[in-house]
């Protein structure tokens, strides 16, 4: 049973129709990498798949264990740098869509988040400070809360952007590590051909 | 000794009791959602949304609404807040609008009061608009009650809702993406933050409304990193800054609205030295 299946997708802001006819499943444990040139949709593509914005012809249907089990990390935002949070606050938040309206996270939920932090190396950066970490050490926070969210699938958004060789490609080893190891489903946004090429099973 | 004497005979009175209860009360409901404010970068917020207030408060003295003027001021300022949040999200004018609207509804306001009042003493009822120079001391005990009430379920909220504040205030493009109900949120915020300017914009004057949300926040983000320390820390700071003062004007007889503030402004400075010390 595919998690995600699109057909005859057509994504755009308004009016204006970006991208159309877009048709392709994905299944538990796929690596799908959508590339292309800048302004050819695929943040659009992502940020509809994420009902961050609606579509505007077609459909696209997921498997209902899988809805509001997904994980989304953008690119690297500027603007925080005076925000006042440890890491572990901002992977513990998450978990916020499996809470609904309960007040408080569980005892399991912070051993959790401690877990996933464990996983991408985050660990010893707990309680520091965000806005104190370089990009590369917050892109890594911001994918352990993704992670905290889902349970299967996770969307990124360029998530190298502005980083340098070889923080990315320790952030592409620890993406490729999830897809194996926890067999996350992992949908990417990249420009990058080469790096794609070499991980993903599909690309787009 | 001679100004503690005189302090515990002021305390006796009722209407002291009142003026230093309510401005815990407030000082506290409005340092909780100072933080949200300010770290979303709304900290101008507050004050265009307190001249609103201040508008509407005149509209509905005009109007002959004498005592129900909350039933104008609060729905009014809950709407704004919600166009203000929205509008926040959508384009990068936001500081100029804000702006806009916050000096055009001053003078709005300052006109109809000087086309429509009935009392001479219009000079005298702008100044107890903005600056809430003696109304804090003549507080009838009904206000304090609803000030209580209304102070405990914004506290309350901030209590149930830490996490979804925390994560929305963070990065609401996550939230959303991730599944949750942004927009309900929001609205609910909205209508919690209207409450509150509303209410202290009655009790203690635009400018006093203004401070006390954006200066706790500012204060704690000086010296603690993590979100629940600035929270815990700005309420504290608040609520000193509030006895403080108070206390302070009665002694002195100084304006009251004006002299929290330079307890706060105090505060702040003394927040920074520690920061940068520790640094």
């Amino acid at each position: 049973m595919p998690l995600l299946t699109c057909s005859d997708l057509k994504i755009g802001y308004g009016s204006r129709v970006i991208a159309d006819r877009i048709s392709f499943t994905l299944e538990q444990g796929d690596y799908l990498c959508i590339v292309g040139e800048n302004g050819c949709g695929k943040s659009t593509l992502l940020r509809t798949i994420a009902h961050l914005q609606p579509a505007l012809g077609g459909s696209m249907s997921m498997n209902k264990e899988t809805d509001g089990q997904v994980g989304y990390l953008s690119q690297q935002q500027t603007g925080r740098n005076h925000f006042p949070a440890t890491c572990r606050e901002i992977v513990l938040s998450g978990f916020l869509n499996k809470r609904g309206w309960l007040p408080f996270y569980t005892k399991s939920q912070k051993k959790e988040a401690l877990r996933n932090m464990e996983k991408l190396d985050a660990l010893p950066l707990s309680k520091k400070s965000f806005s104190r970490l370089s990009g590369g050490q917050q892109q890594r926070v911001l994918l352990a809360r993704a992670l905290c969210a889902s349970g299967k699938m996770l969307l990124l958004d360029e998530p190298v952007t502005g980083l340098d060789a070889g923080t990315t490609a320790e952030m592409y080893r620890l993406i490729d590590k999830l897809n194996k190891e926890e067999k996350l489903t992992i949908l990417m946004v990249s420009h990058d051909m080469k790096a794609a090429l070499s991980a993903a099973t599909h690309v787009l | 000794m001679q100004s503690l004497d005189m302090l515990s005979l002021y305390l006796t009175f009722p209407f002291v009791q009142y003026a230093l209860l309510t401005g815990v009360v407030i000082a506290l409901a409005s340092s909780l959602l100072g933080v949200t404010l300010v770290t979303r970068r709304m900290s101008f917020i507050s004050d265009s949304l307190s001249h609103m207030a201040f508008l509407s408060a005149t509209v509905a003295g005009v109007l002959k609404l004498a005592g129900a003027s909350m039933l104008l001021t609060l729905p009014v300022t809950a709407i704004c807040t919600l166009l203000m949040l929205h509008s926040d999200r959508r384009n990068g004018h936001s500081d100029a609008r804000l702006a806009m609207i916050s000096v055009s509804s001053l003078a709005i306001g300052y006109l109809v009061i000087n086309l429509f009042s009935g009392s001479g003493n219009v000079a005298g009822d702008v100044c107890t608009t903005l600056f809430g120079s003696t109304s804090i001391l003549t507080l009838k005990s009904q206000d304090v009650t609803l000030c209580c009430v209304l102070s405990a379920i914004v506290v309350l909220f901030f209590i149930l809702c830490e996490n979804h504040i925390f994560a929305m205030t963070f990065d609401e493009t996550f939230c959303r993406a991730t599944g949750v109900k942004a927009g309900l949120y929001n609205v609910l915020l909205a209508v919690v933050i209207a409450t509150m300017i509303s209410l202290s914009m009655e009790l203690v004057g635009a400018l006093l409304t203004s401070a006390l949300i954006i200066f706790p926040a500012l204060t704690a983000m000086r010296v603690f990193r993590s979100f629940r320390g600035v929270i815990i820390c700005s309420v504290i700071c608040s609520v000193l800054c509030a006895v403080l003062g108070i206390l302070i004007s009665i002694l002195a007889s100084t304006p009251v609205g004006s002299t929290i503030v330079a307890a706060q402004v105090t505060g702040y400075l003394l927040f920074s030295l520690i920061g940068r010390l520790r640094r």
